[in-house]
């Protein structure tokens, strides 16, 4: 079974007018890294909400390794949120011992290795952190975890481009390769390079879900280029 | 360093290349070991699987041979390694003409040109 994640008919309606999420059917591999690009309000976080189980879709259904979204799947899949949800008064070390308690499948020798990689004092309290090296520890903790999916919600946003190519790299040397890595982000020219495939979202609905080197070779152009051509406003 | 890629090209091709050209310069030799799909996917920067296709197709032009044990190394056939050298010097002699041709340069002025340049090279 190659199949990771099963999407049918999915749809999250805040209210009549506003449909977020408009009956997206997709299924995912293993194995992939795969990006997931569109428009601000095209839906990207609400589809990660309701993978995550954070959010309770209106209709349809999601599956991750064959199971609905509960307790069973939210122990297989790291997810790393859009902002911050640590506590700015906890040190790092006191935020690993909750990660360990928390998540089996959590790795405290690779996190504080990579933590050591990037002479990032663990006794370091979580506030006093500059937003580039926060960003690095809540990326450094998803990645310590075994999952099988990893969802990460503009994981490179507020980062130097030092910063973000390490963050790139961690992605690549840590994945296992039964594991998805699905990442949502605006920032397409700095990741395209370590994606296989791509998601395009609009107004909800899914535009398209192919190969990066697919739309390289179909359309001569990057797949930064190809997505301004389709959402030129 | 990351590998400088073109954006308008398929990625797994440029690999391709790129390989191809370390292998025909010699920087990985002839029979010589090569790294693991993720150790130069993490130095190209750039998708493991991707990387792994790239290996697939050097793999099935016969340049690199995967060993169950040993890992992946560089074809012993130095034939071949000078037959894909051959090929790469004959794409970029075609691709200067052309260029030179749109420079309105003719083939004869074309050489003068080249042996004056390869002149200045022994000089300095």
């Amino acid at each position: 079974m190659n199949e990771l994640i099963e999407i049918v008919g999915l749809t999250k309606a805040y209210d009549d007018r506003s449909v977020a999420v408009n009956n997206v059917t997709i299924t995912l591999p293993k194995g992939k890294i795969i990006g997931l690009l569109g428009p601000n309000g095209s839906g990207k976080t609400t589809l990660i909400k309701m993978l995550n189980g954070l959010l309770t879709p209106t209709s349809g259904s999601i599956k991750i390794n064959g199971a609905y979204v509960g307790v069973q799947s939210k122990a297989r899949v790291a997810y790393l949120p859009d902002r911050t949800y640590l506590a700015g008064n906890k040190r790092i070390n006191e935020v690993l011992g909750f990660f360990e308690d928390f998540y089996a499948d959590f790795s405290r020798e690779k996190a504080e290795e990579m933590l050591r990689s990037l002479n990032i004092d663990p006794t370091t309290k979580m506030k006093t952190l500059s937003k580039g090296t926060k960003e690095k520890v809540q990326l450094i903790l998803v990645m310590s975890r075994n999952a099988d999916l990893y969802i990460l919600d503009e994981p490179i946003a507020g980062v130097d481009p030092a910063a973000r190519d390490y963050i790139l790299r961690t992605i690549i040397n840590n994945y296992n390769p039964e594991a998805t890595v699905l990442i949502s982000t605006h920032l397409i020219s700095d990741v395209e390079q370590v994606l296989d495939e791509v998601i395009f979202m609009r107004y909800g609905q899914l535009v398209l879900y192919t190969s990066v080197d697919n739309i390289r070779e179909k359309h001569g152009k990057s797949v930064d280029a190809y997505f301004r051509e389709v959402f030129a406003c | 360093m990351a590998w400088d890629l073109d954006s308008d090209r398929p990625i797994y091709a440029q690999l391709v290349e790129r390989i191809q050209m370390q292998i025909v310069s010699g920087y990985y030799p002839t029979g010589g070991k090569l790294p693991s799909v993720r150790e130069l996917a993490s130095v190209a920067a750039v998708n493991p699987n991707t990387m792994q296709k790239a290996f697939a197709e050097l793999e099935r032009m016969g340049l690199i041979i995967t060993q169950r044990t040993n890992g992946r190394t560089v074809t012993e056939d130095k034939d071949m390694i000078n037959s894909i050298r051959q090929k790469l010097a004959k794409t970029h002699v075609e691709d200067f003409f052309i260029k030179m041709k749109e420079l309105g340069y003719t083939k004869s002025e074309i050489i003068a040109l080249l042996e004056q340049s390869d002149e200045r090279e022994t000089e300095a």
